[in-house]
């Protein structure tokens, strides 16, 4: 895993509650015997019932920050949903909730997850549908800066944290404490 | 102090709990499957490390497999390679694969619990989040990704927080055809697609003793729907009496002992609980989902309710809110699933079927939810009731349910499923699905419309 301290871009709006892993990756994509080839399918039926859908927008193609409402990535446990987001460059999400086997596999690909309130994700998803709206993220202060200068704090996970910023896998602290 | 039956199972299996940080927490069993293994068999060959506890994993088949009569013949070749890659895996690390012919292939949720392999008090993960099915037997059991499928099989263990516990109090006795599939669609709509999230459920009440294993493992598969890490019941002599005899249930006087062990796994009087949640059952109807995720379900004498942020389901499953649920055409029905692939599930449906013909424009597949439960099926004489109604019988796996393989509605197409999810685009691009019990799938096929087994 890679460390994560801080990650400045634009932010890319998912205007859904309860955005569930079969919209982040259809079923029908998850044959491959590799952790590759996922970022093209990203939010594929949505992509293609919607031509404004955000994903298919040109404003949006660098945003590395998502988001997203209440309950993101409920649904299926598949990890090939995180893969196909950091594979279409997404390095951090922020939204009200996400389901709890989403954000276990998030974690372990290095993707930051941070929970704000709800009228701060609406006003931010207001602001990245309107605007070239860019927001730093800065772990070690737990802070998310917006380009209005506004400033959030968001809890995060003592132990998570530390994993993050030094870069830190489960697999090697779980070997050396069950060894 | 009094514990639950979540908690005790928690704290048997901590191997270390360090302050500020996730438990460290023993895993007994695990079953993985052809779609989310691969990638973590890579990662043990990438850090040369080996299965710490092969005994403790089984594999089967299921996802991606095809259910045609000759499934050795594939079109997807990408699957095909998924197959094979298993096949390789488990043989290189020393797991267990119930292949095609095994006798017991099928679906992991379903050859679990036939084995015997899910037993009482234990931790128990698979990639899958329908994992929770093995609660029925009083495990906490719940779905991983990849990456935590690869901690388990290098060292037994996963770092998991432990989980707020609710108890779940259903209330009353519902009618005649109302089955265990209407009662927890009943209760994901109250609470919710995020209700229990953060949370075990154990479910409880007059009528959960009173159900059978089967009935219980659909009420514990859906857990996930209503968000819940996992859900469980305790286990009672109906949980004794399915394991007892079964491939890898303890024998003679192991039994005795864990019989003894497994008694202890319920909760205490006075216990704490999170979260108390009542449904009241005695009036349930039975239960339709009219939208695009499991919460979206109303009885079949409601109408579609107006919500001001459901604009996406409307408009995907071009139906509209005061509409009745009642009578809708459908063009598919799908009997199977890990929710409701079981030979009671099949019975249900071929009571209702016997003697009957499907509506002359549906299509509909029964898809059993193991080798065991199609063999039972074909000594019974259902799989002629089906084909007599015009239902296709065909080989098992997770099928249409989530089509990964051929099965899949068409694009535009809709279908009435007992499986667990009505997503976009789950049973097939562009396909539109409604969730119910297999009674009320078995109606509707004859129909032709959504209806209840009364109407029939």
């Amino acid at each position: 895993m890679k460390p994560f301290q801080q990650l400045t871009s634009q932010a890319i709006p998912l205007n859904m509650d309860n955005v569930d892993t079969d919209m982040i990756i259809p079923a029908q994509f998850l044959t491959q015997v590799t952790c590759d080839g996922y970022g093209q399918h990203l939010f594929q039926r949505l992509r293609e019932q919607h031509t404004d859908f955000v994903f298919n927008s040109p404003k949006y193609q660098f945003s590395a920050i998502l988001i997203a409402k209440e309950n993101f990535g409920c649904g299926s446990s598949r990890e090939h949903a995180v893969w196909a987001l950091t594979q279409a460059g997404i390095k951090a999400i922020i939204a009200q909730s996400y389901s709890d086997i989403f954000y276990n596999n998030a974690i372990k690909n290095g993707v930051l997850l941070i929970s704000l309130t709800p009228p701060i994700i609406a006003k931010m998803i207001k602001n990245a549908i309107d605007q070239n709206f860019i927001l730093t993220i800065d772990l070690e202060k737990q802070t998310v800066t917006t380009s209005e200068d506004e400033l959030f704090t968001f809890d995060f996970d003592p132990f998570r944290k530390t994993c993050f910023l030094k870069g830190q896998d489960d697999l090697d602290y779980l070997l050396e404490v069950t060894s | 102090m009094p514990k639950n039956i979540i908690e005790k199972i928690w704290h048997h299996h901590v191997i270390m709990q360090k302050k500020n940080h996730p438990a460290v927490l023993a895993i007994d069993k695990m079953l993985i499957h052809e779609v989310t293994s691969a990638q973590a068999f890579d990662e043990l060959r990438r850090r040369a490390l080996s299965v710490r506890y092969p005994t403790r994993v089984i594999a089967t088949l299921d996802h991606s497999i095809s259910t045609t009569k000759n499934r050795t013949v594939m079109t997807d070749e990408q699957a095909k390679i998924q197959i094979e890659t298993l096949r390789k895996n488990t043989q290189a690390f020393g797991i267990k694969l119930y292949d095609f012919d095994s006798k017991h292939q099928g679906i992991v949720h379903v050859i679990g619990p036939e084995l015997g392999f899910t037993q009482p008090g234990e931790t128990i993960v698979c990639g899958d989040s329908h994992t929770s099915t093995h609660g029925a037997f009083g495990a906490l059991a719940f779905g991983i990704g990849t990456s935590e499928i690869a901690h388990v099989l290098a060292t037994g263990a996963i770092l998991q927080y432990e989980p707020k516990t609710m108890k779940v109090i259903f209330k009353g006795a519902p009618a005649k055809n109302i089955t265990s599939k209407d009662i927890v669609m009943k209760l994901i709509a109250t609470i919710g697609v995020g209700g229990a999230k953060g949370y075990a459920i154990e479910y409880t009440g007059d009528i959960i003793s009173s159900m059978s294993m089967e009935a219980r493992m659909t009420i514990c598969n859906m857990s996930i729907e209503c968000g819940a890490r996992a859900g469980l019941i305790a286990p009672d002599n109906t949980t004794f009496d399915y394991l007892k005899e079964r491939f890898y249930a303890p024998k003679n006087a192991d039994w005795e002992r864990m019989i003894l062990s497994w008694k202890q796994m319920i909760s205490d009087p006075g216990c704490h609980y999170d979260k108390t949640v009542e449904i009241d059952i005695n009036n349930l109807k039975s239960m339709v989902t009219w939208g695009i995720n499991p919460e979206q379900a109303i009885s079949i004498d409601e109408l579609i309710p107006a919500f001001e942020n459901a604009k996406e389901a409307y408009s995907y499953t071009r139906l509209n809110a005061g509409q009745p649920i009642r009578n809708i055409p459908i063009d598919w029905a799908f009997i199977g699933s890990c929710t409701n692939g079981r030979i009671e599930d099949l019975r249900l449906a071929a009571a209702i079927l016997k003697g009957k013909k499907i509506a002359s424009h549906v299509q509909m597949y029964v898809v059993p939810g193991s080798e065991q439960v199609m063999y039972q099926a074909m000594q019974e004489g259902l799989d002629k009731v089906f084909e007599s109604a015009g239902a296709e019988f065909r080989m098992p796996g997770c099928s249409m349910c989530l089509a990964m393989n051929d099965d899949k509605v068409p694009p535009g197409a809709r279908c009435i499923s007992t499986s667990n999810r009505n997503f976009i685009g789950r049973q097939g691009p562009g396909s539109i699905t409604h969730l119910a019990s297999p009674a009320t799938v078995a109606a509707s096929a004859i129909k032709g419309k959504i209806c209840s087994v009364e109407e029939i």
